[in-house]
């Protein structure tokens, strides 16, 4: 993590009544980052991205922007500008005045607002519709003018509430892709809110994962997904195959975890810090899980089972397979050939087994 | 209609009755007996000349030595109109007195529906009961009371001369004061409610988004809320505008005796002078008058829902 953080959020909180909505959230965000919030509803992700435009105030705690302290700061003199998760376009408005009424506030020039609507339609790709209203848009084509809305000033800090949430798959995808165009072609730091993991994984730079009001992790979409800190995110993005056991063993090179719900030991390649005999979890996602007819050589890290649900997605396959520990776990599986003469089926009895340097181990 | 299938109803479906038109022509049928009738028959009347009989009018039509059918239109009534000019005058000061009724209105009704639509939910039925609540009492009742609070001896001056605010009563009674006191109380709900009903469902994330362009909050107000409540301006200045010219209860209690307003001249030429014609050709101008605007309007806004197709 390189550069000063532009965004410094410093223990905030903010309630509504009784209820926490965030809770001491402290966050550095870096220049040029595409940061996202991730989590379900109601975690405060977005009580969090209004208090940085200034919709909220944080019941405590201080939020600094490209170090001024943002206490007492109206949002109509914040260096953000906001993409609204329902566009809040002006319906009286045209496309093109809906784009320059930020300009139109600061009394910039008529021709240089000329000049720079359309420069921004051009680039999200609008100049044939700046005369339509609203409501003779499509619902990309309006994401777009609230994109452009936002960036006409030219914000350092561009605040965007489920942007693509209104889109569908196809459309999402390809708009995901000019975001990141744009953000790179301007420059811009965007925070992101979003409940979709799938969209965080392919946008941000670094994830924010959000539960209860707190911050659960902060990180790369990798060191999420392959380091999760806790259950709750490692369950949270993407699938995930929980082990719950005791710690048995624990040296610097090596962990091992008596672990009932396998009905077997796991053996970890890696230290951890926690005292002999805690309660931890393994977290073993399903792509990193082996199937096989024979028993493997190891003595940990695998248990047997019989196939009880297959599913058949094109690009990979879905196997839910029950231990007999009782426990069912998960496996993907890729579908590399089009044609396989051996296929797993039904009521198989199979052994689930997986590296040493596949599996996180997990304290809460 | 082109349906193959043949029923009993095919006859009245050809005919072009269906359970539709049933359901339309209820509504139409109620306008026709009891506007478009009356109207015609004043219209009628407008054309005839007065004369002592009753009813007060000659016929339009009538039978000449018994084989010719006669149809006598005066337009005279109608030139009358424009003759004397107190019609004039009384259309003039009509249009003022509901001109400015109605904005005064709008100055107080429009931060009242701004402030209900903009309280919580349960303040807002509140306040919503109290706009309406003075329907409950007869009106007659009402603009009464305001003969009480007004008049010489009356609780206002009473109050102030016993506070000691001035020494003799400020005459209010029978004063233009007074009639638009009166106008402005008793027709401000239909300029709250129309306005709340359109400021309730504006999307508050609007302001938000302005605010967040760097846009000042009242500078907000006049580029996103205003312009958003046009329709709810227009449908309430209308409710006021329409009947306050035509206001005769309110002039003729509190007014001035020499308040001219078009509703007391046509009062006047029914009752006093029992000049029917004239009093109907008031009455069909006075409503030219208003249905001009009213199609002007409705023009606009048939234009404003395809607003920006063109272009």
């Amino acid at each position: 993590m390189a550069g000063r953080p532009y965004v410094r959020i410093e223990q905030v909180t903010r309630k509504f009544g009784d209820f926490v909505a965030v809770d001491n959230v402290s966050l550095d965000i870096v220049r040029g980052e595409i940061f996202c919030l991730l989590g379900g509803s109601g975690c405060g992700k977005t009580t969090l991205l209004r208090m940085l435009a200034g919709f909220e105030l944080p019941s405590a705690g201080r939020i600094f922007i490209d170090d001024v302290d943002m206490a007492g700061v109206p949002p109509y003199e914040r260096p953000v500008n906001m993409m609204f998760q329902s566009y809040a376009l002006f319906p009286h408005m045209t496309v093109e005045q809906n784009v320059s009424f930020g300009l139109r506030q600061e009394g910039t020039a008529r021709p240089e607002i000329a000049r720079r609507a359309d420069e921004m339609l051009g680039i999200v790709k609008l100049g044939d519709f700046r005369h339509r209203k609203p409501h003779q848009l499509s619902g990309g084509q309006r994401q777009r003018v609230a994109l452009a809305r936002a960036l006409i000033k030219k914000p350092k800090l561009l605040l965007l509430d489920e942007p693509l949430g209104a889109l569908d798959k196809k459309l999402r995808e390809q708009t995901q892709f000019e975001l990141v165009n744009i953000q790179e072609q301007l420059g811009v730091t965007f925070v992101i809110v979003t409940h979709d993991q799938e969209e965080a994984m392919t946008l941000a730079t670094r994830i924010g994962v959000m539960n209860h009001g707190r911050i659960a992790q902060v990180g790369t979409p990798h060191e999420i997904y392959e380091f999760p800190g806790t259950r709750f995110v490692a369950d949270f993005i993407g699938n995930v195959n929980l082990f719950e056991g005791r710690l048995l063993e624990d040296e610097p090179d090596h962990v091992l975890i008596e672990s009932p719900e396998l009905g077997g030991a796991i053996y970890v390649g890696h230290g951890i810090s926690a005292a002999p005999g805690a309660q931890v979890w393994a977290a073993v996602r399903p792509e990193k899980l082996q199937i096989t007819r024979a028993k493997p050589d190891s003595p940990h890290n695998m248990a047997p089972g019989v196939i009880k649900e297959i599913a058949y997605l094109g690009d990979m396959s879905v196997l839910l397979v029950k231990l007999d520990s009782g426990k069912t776990v998960r496996i993907t599986l890729p579908n590399t050939y089009r044609h396989a003469d051996d296929r797993l089926t039904w009521e198989e009895r199979v052994f689930v087994s997986w590296h040493e340097s596949s599996c996180v181990v997990v304290t809460q | 209609m082109t349906s193959p299938h043949r029923r009993p109803s095919g006859l009245l479906r050809r005919a072009g009755f269906t359970g539709r038109t049933a359901v339309v022509g209820v509504p139409w049928l109620w306008l026709l007996l009891f506007f478009l009738v009356p109207f015609l028959i004043v219209l009628k009347i407008s054309f005839a000349e007065t004369q002592l009989a009753v009813p007060p009018y000659t016929p339009m039509f009538e039978w000449v030595e018994g084989q010719y059918l006669q149809l006598r239109l005066h337009a005279s009534n109608y030139a009358y109109l424009f003759q004397d000019s107190l019609y004039f005058q009384a259309f003039l000061s009509s249009l003022k007195v509901a001109a400015v009724s109605t904005v005064l209105c709008l100055l107080i009704g429009y931060p009242m529906a701004y402030g209900i639509a903009r309280s919580s939910p349960s303040g807002r039925n509140i306040l919503l009961l109290l706009v309406i609540l003075p329907f409950w009492t007869s009106f007659l009742l009402r603009v009464y009371a305001w003969i009480g609070l007004l008049r010489n001896n009356g609780v206002i001056n009473n109050a102030l001369m016993a506070l000691g605010i001035i020494d003799e009563p400020i005459v209010m009674l029978q004063t233009d004061f007074a009639m638009y006191v009166g106008i402005v109380y008793s027709y401000l709900p239909f300029m709250i409610l129309p306005l709340y009903a359109n400021l309730e469902k504006h999307d508050h994330t609007l302001l938000e988004a302005a605010a967040d362009l760097g846009c000042r909050p009242f500078r907000a107000f006049l580029r996103i809320t205003l312009p958003l409540s046009k329709p709810g301006i227009i449908a309430g200045s209308m409710l006021v505008f329409i009947p306050a010219i035509g206001e005769f209860v309110i002039p003729r209690l509190l007014g001035g005796s020499d308040s001219l307003m078009i509703g007391r001249v046509l009062w006047d030429e029914f009752f006093s002078n029992r000049d029917w014609p004239v009093a109907s050709a008031v009455a069909i101008a006075l409503l030219l008058l208003l249905v001009i605007p009213i199609m002007v309007f409705q023009r606009y806004q048939a234009q404003e829902m395809s607003g920006g197709a063109r272009r």
